[in-house]
């Protein structure tokens, strides 16, 4: 049941971001920011959280996901350390999913070569 | 002789001598795959690297057409060439041995009309015998140089054109030949403030119907003076522009106009949304399908009109819109 909950959650976030990719004149990386500090904006109204509790890895993986971890991240920071924190909290909680998207990128990097679309 | 605004009518005769594409596998799946001269399946025609790719091809497309001329490459004087990679890379490293005089241009996608207008004009002035007019762009390298490398596997929207992966060379001479240059209209920059780097045959339609006006008031011609009109790389949503703005200033071309962009791909079968782009499109599509046209007397007169996106990734980043820029050569087949 949980696997079946994340592909579908999963799957409506990427399908609503497919129809600003397709609907829209917006850029990739401009949607991609949206996505980030939207997700931390639901994250300090208190939204997000409780959404990734019911929804799992489908609420998590995607970047909305990301920009949740984010806020949090900088949250416990400055709880912690006060005002020093905003520059802390934010690199601590998001090293794991940064690192890994560069140490797979680089993987992948040495694995394949690009090739042409067809 | 100095025509109207901005035109020349040529007195000497400058005739296109010989003519080479070069393509790869889509473009062999293409409606003129089979009339392109040499198509290498192989993306990266045996080299390393996309940019050393499209060096190839322009080696290759020289190489071709001097062949097909049937002169010794040392009678050339110059070449007149460019493409779309930072400081004309593409150019420089593929002709390099060579051993001929360059004029490297850069007139983003309209290249071939301005190496072709400034071949014509140094032949007209009795400045060279034989000269090279060349381009090329490929989809990989022009993916990375513009929008994004391959690597990141984007999504490309329907607005969006592909680039052609192809190069091609005409050889100009004073004898032989079925096709004459017999004039140039050159174009200038023009802003219409299109900011979209993925609809770039909107953006460049504008500066196509200004080169096409001045063409018809220099010479004082209407649009059947030609049998095709030929742009550069419109596509399917810069052609409508093209034909609505031409229509205001009070020219109808919609009988005769044609786009490289179009022919060059099946748009249906082949997943090229908006058609075919690149300095390469246009090039290609001359070389291998209209100077045929017109050598076997299908078409006798064609005004041939490359359209260049005058983008580079600095301008685009800093918010600046797409300039267009065309320029129009005057093709006439010979009696």
């Amino acid at each position: 049941m949980d696997y079946i909950k994340a592909f579908l959650v999963g799957g409506l976030i990427c399908a609503l971001v497919q129809i600003l990719m397709e609907k829209t004149k917006l850029m990739p990386g401009r949607i991609m920011v949206l996505l980030v500090v939207g997700g931390s904006i639901l994250g300090a109204i208190g939204l997000y959280q409780p959404f990734i509790d019911w929804a799992g890895a489908g609420a998590s993986v995607p970047l909305l996901g990301f920009g949740n971890t984010l806020w949090k991240g900088m949250k416990e920071a400055i709880d912690k350390d006060g005002m020093i924190g905003l520059f802390k909290g934010g690199f601590t909680a998001s090293a794991v999913g940064i690192s890994a998207a560069l140490i797979f990128g680089y993987i992948a990097s040495l694995i394949f070569e690009p090739k042409m679309k067809d | 002789m100095q025509q109207g605004k901005a035109s020349i009518q040529f007195e000497q005769p400058v005739r296109i001598i010989s003519r080479a594409s070069v393509g790869s596998k889509k473009e062999k799946e293409g409606p003129l795959g089979q009339l392109i001269d040499y198509i290498d399946e192989d993306p990266k025609f045996g080299k390393n690297t996309w940019e050393e790719a499209e060096s190839q091809m322009q080696f290759l497309a020289a190489q071709k057409a001097i062949e097909k001329a049937g002169i010794s490459q040392n009678k050339i004087r110059y070449i007149f060439a460019g493409d779309l990679l930072g400081q004309n890379i593409a150019t420089s490293f593929g002709i390099m041995n060579l051993n001929i005089p360059l004029f490297g241009l850069y007139g983003a996608c309209s290249t071939m009309g301005e190496s072709l207008s400034l071949g014509a004009m140094t032949m007209n002035a009795g400045y060279a015998d034989y000269v090279i007019c060349m381009t090329s762009s490929h989809f990989a390298s022009a993916e990375k140089e513009f929008r994004y490398p391959l690597e990141y596997g984007n999504q490309r929207p329907f607005s969006a054109t592909w680039t052609v992966t192809g190069s091609g060379a005409v050889v100009l001479g004073k004898e032989g030949g079925m096709v004459e240059v017999k004039g140039i209209t050159t174009g200038q920059v023009i802003d219409y403030g299109i900011k979209d780097s993925m609809n770039m045959g909107a953006a460049m339609a504008p500066a196509a119907a200004d080169t096409i006006y001045h063409n018809f008031t220099d010479f004082n011609i209407s649009p059947d003076y030609y049998d095709k009109i030929i742009t550069g790389d419109l596509g399917y949503i810069g052609q409508t522009a093209l034909i609505d703005l031409l229509k205001k200033k009070g020219y109808d071309i919609s009988k005769v106009h044609t786009d490289c962009g179009i022919e060059i791909y099946d748009g249906e079968t082949q997943d090229t949304h908006a058609g075919g782009s690149g300095c390469g499109c246009s090039a290609v599509t001359l070389c291998s399908y209209i100077l045929k046209q017109m050598e076997e007397r299908k078409w006798k007169r064609v005004l041939f009109v490359p359209t260049g996106a005058l983008l580079s990734t600095v301008s685009f980043n800093e918010g600046q819109s797409i300039p267009g820029i065309a320029h129009a050569v005057m093709l006439e087949t010979v009696n």
